[in-house]
């Protein structure tokens, strides 16, 4: 079998993000960057698969300018095969990538395409299933468990009541969610070896890949602030305010 | 300009934030049809045809829609998208995983998560985590898009008469099935529909001390919720845990009890009316959000509110 992983170069989730004075969007000058938090547990479970022996090879891609590339030598020392940097704007469009995301699939015929269920930079969760429908393939999203068996995928996915498991064939896309791993520190000497591990670089053009837009961003505004309110001294207190001031219990 | 809302529903009933859509749709402007895509759903298309301003209820009864897969929801909604210039699903784990398939059917892209209506074309919705509110403008022929529910008033449940039309297309995926599901029982009401939310965090040292959480629960009708730290922790299951990555609430009354406050929490909860905070710590973050500050030993604290309501 083998796998493909859709990674993205997205802000460090440790750093607070701030809106530009002139609120044209958020300033990511001079801002740590990293690989998306869920994109990471993506590249561990592929490369778990691979170390059960139920992947034959495991293939990183990301979409993205050159840096971007930094994201790919990460997955490679996670213990991904080989890169595809498909060269593009950042920030590039949901649909778009996911266009661009179903020829790479095509090319590489992946049978699994592991993405992870959002970045946490535009928050937008749509990727992974644009991309199965694009290849009119099923999905399991918000998995939390992934068992393969034999041309079946058996997913446990986290819905809003619980949780659901679904029946799917391969090809499928499976998006991750945080629970599905716990993904492994890359050591140095695989970080080394990442180096030389192939990248490969295509452009959208290549790959006959149509590019969507439609939307545009008109502005960014920080959060209304929320005011921080009083302290009480006793739950007596707190009581009485709940009931006669903010009239919230009976 | 007309909408279709796709609702949410468990095949017996309408769920609450379907009611939220609905609002969004008018805030939009134009014709109103809600889809009801299920399995012995004619209750659910009932309750949605109640609903004041609602043009038509379109029901979809067939086995293929039983559990909402995304596969067969989205070529149904693709089929009866002509017409339409927004196509509405709510920001559910049912409506995110429905809605892109749709927009990528369609040739579109679509907007997650708006919290506001600007225009008929344009919108605002959260980006990282919160910490930013994009403003965005759709070119596209048709706007495809999920609503977080508590970002707009509850329509009226009543008082409508839609007509309810049937629509006998069947589509089925070959290659994706459904084998089961484990869904959290309990008599409480669902988090993001609770009137009054209670959580609890790390704080709270253990799964068993939550049983304080659930009396006061019990007394205040409310749902009981949790921090991310405490689902990592292991004290409760993850179906509880309120924040960016759990769910988003936005109760008139939550209640934060032994949570610090990471701002993955407060992404979840800081829409609420009136936030009350329990800490030891007078230094947690919860505080510069909370309305009513309580900074004492929750284990004393808890018993005693409970008793004193």
């Amino acid at each position: 079998m083998k796998v493909l992983v859709a990674v993205k170069r997205v802000i460090d989730y440790n750093v607070k993000v701030r809106v530009k004075s002139d609120r044209s969007d958020v300033d990511l000058a001079n801002v740590k960057m990293a690989l998306n938090p869920f994109c990471e547990i993506a590249v561990e479970e592929a490369v778990r698969l691979k170390e059960a022996g139920t992947a034959a090879e495991v293939v990183a891609v990301s979409i993205g300018s050159k840096a971007c590339q930094e994201q790919l030598r990460t997955a490679l020392a996670l213990g991904a095969d080989r890169a595809i940097q498909v060269d593009a704007p950042d920030q590039l469009d949901s649909l778009s990538v996911a266009r661009i995301l179903q020829k790479v699939a095509e090319e590489e015929s992946a049978d699994l395409i592991l993405l992870g269920k959002q970045a946490i930079d535009s928050d937008n969760n749509q990727t992974g299933q644009m991309l199965a429908a694009l290849m009119d393939r099923p999905q399991a999203t918000f998995a939390s468990e992934v068992v393969v068996e034999g041309e079946t995928l058996k997913v446990t996915r986290e819905i809003d009541g619980g949780l659901q498991t679904l029946s799917l064939k391969l090809p499928a896309v499976v998006t991750t969610d945080l629970r599905l791993n716990e993904p492994r520190y890359a050591s140095l000497p695989n970080i080394m070896k990442a180096k030389k591990k192939p990248l490969e670089v295509k452009t959208p053009e290549e790959l006959g890949a149509q590019l969507a837009g439609g939307v545009q961003l008109l502005g960014v505004e920080p959060p209304a602030e929320r005011q921080a309110g009083i302290k009480v001294s006793s739950v007596e207190e707190l009581v009485d305010k709940l009931r006669n001031e903010a009239k919230v219990v009976a | 300009m007309s909408i279709l809302i796709i609702s949410e529903h468990d095949n017996q009933s309408l769920k609450p934030v379907t009611l939220n859509l609905v609002t969004a749709a008018q805030q939009i402007g134009g014709d109103i049809d809600l889809l009801v895509a299920g399995e012995n759903a004619q209750a659910v298309a009932e309750a949605a045809a109640a609903i004041p301003g609602v043009r038509k209820v379109i029901l979809a009864d067939s086995a293929a829609y039983a559990h909402q897969l995304a596969e067969n929801v989205s070529k149904l909604v693709v089929e009866l998208a002509n017409g339409y210039s927004h196509i509405l699903a709510p920001g559910t784990t049912t409506g995110k995983n429905i809605a892109p398939r749709v927009a990528a059917l369609l040739g579109v892209n679509q907007l997650s998560d708006i919290i506001s209506v600007e225009a008929a074309d344009t919108f605002k919705r959260p980006i990282y985590a919160g910490n930013a509110i994009a403003t965005v403008k759709s070119a596209d022929a048709v706007k495809v898009m999920t609503v977080r529910g508590t970002a707009f008033d509850a329509a009226a449940a009543t008082g409508g008469s839609a007509a309810i039309e049937r629509c006998d297309s069947v589509h089925q995926h070959n290659d994706v099935s459904f084998v089961g599901e484990a869904l959290a029982k309990s008599d409480r009401p669902e988090l993001t529909a609770a009137s009054v939310v209670v959580s609890g965090g790390r704080g709270m040292g253990n799964g068993d001390n939550f049983e304080l959480l659930n009396k006061v629960a019990d007394k205040l009708g409310a749902a009981v919720g949790a921090s991310r730290a405490a689902v990592d922790a292991g004290f409760v299951p993850n179906d509880m845990q309120v924040g960016q990555t759990g769910k988003m609430v936005a109760p008139e009354l939550y209640i934060a009890v032994g949570i610090s406050g990471a701002i993955q929490h407060l992404a979840g909860m800081k829409d609420s009316k009136v936030i009350v905070a329990i800490n030891k710590d007078e230094e947690a973050p919860i505080f510069q959000v909370a309305d009513y500050g309580l900074v004492g030993d929750l284990f004393e604290a808890v018993p005693e509110l409970e008793s004193r309501l």
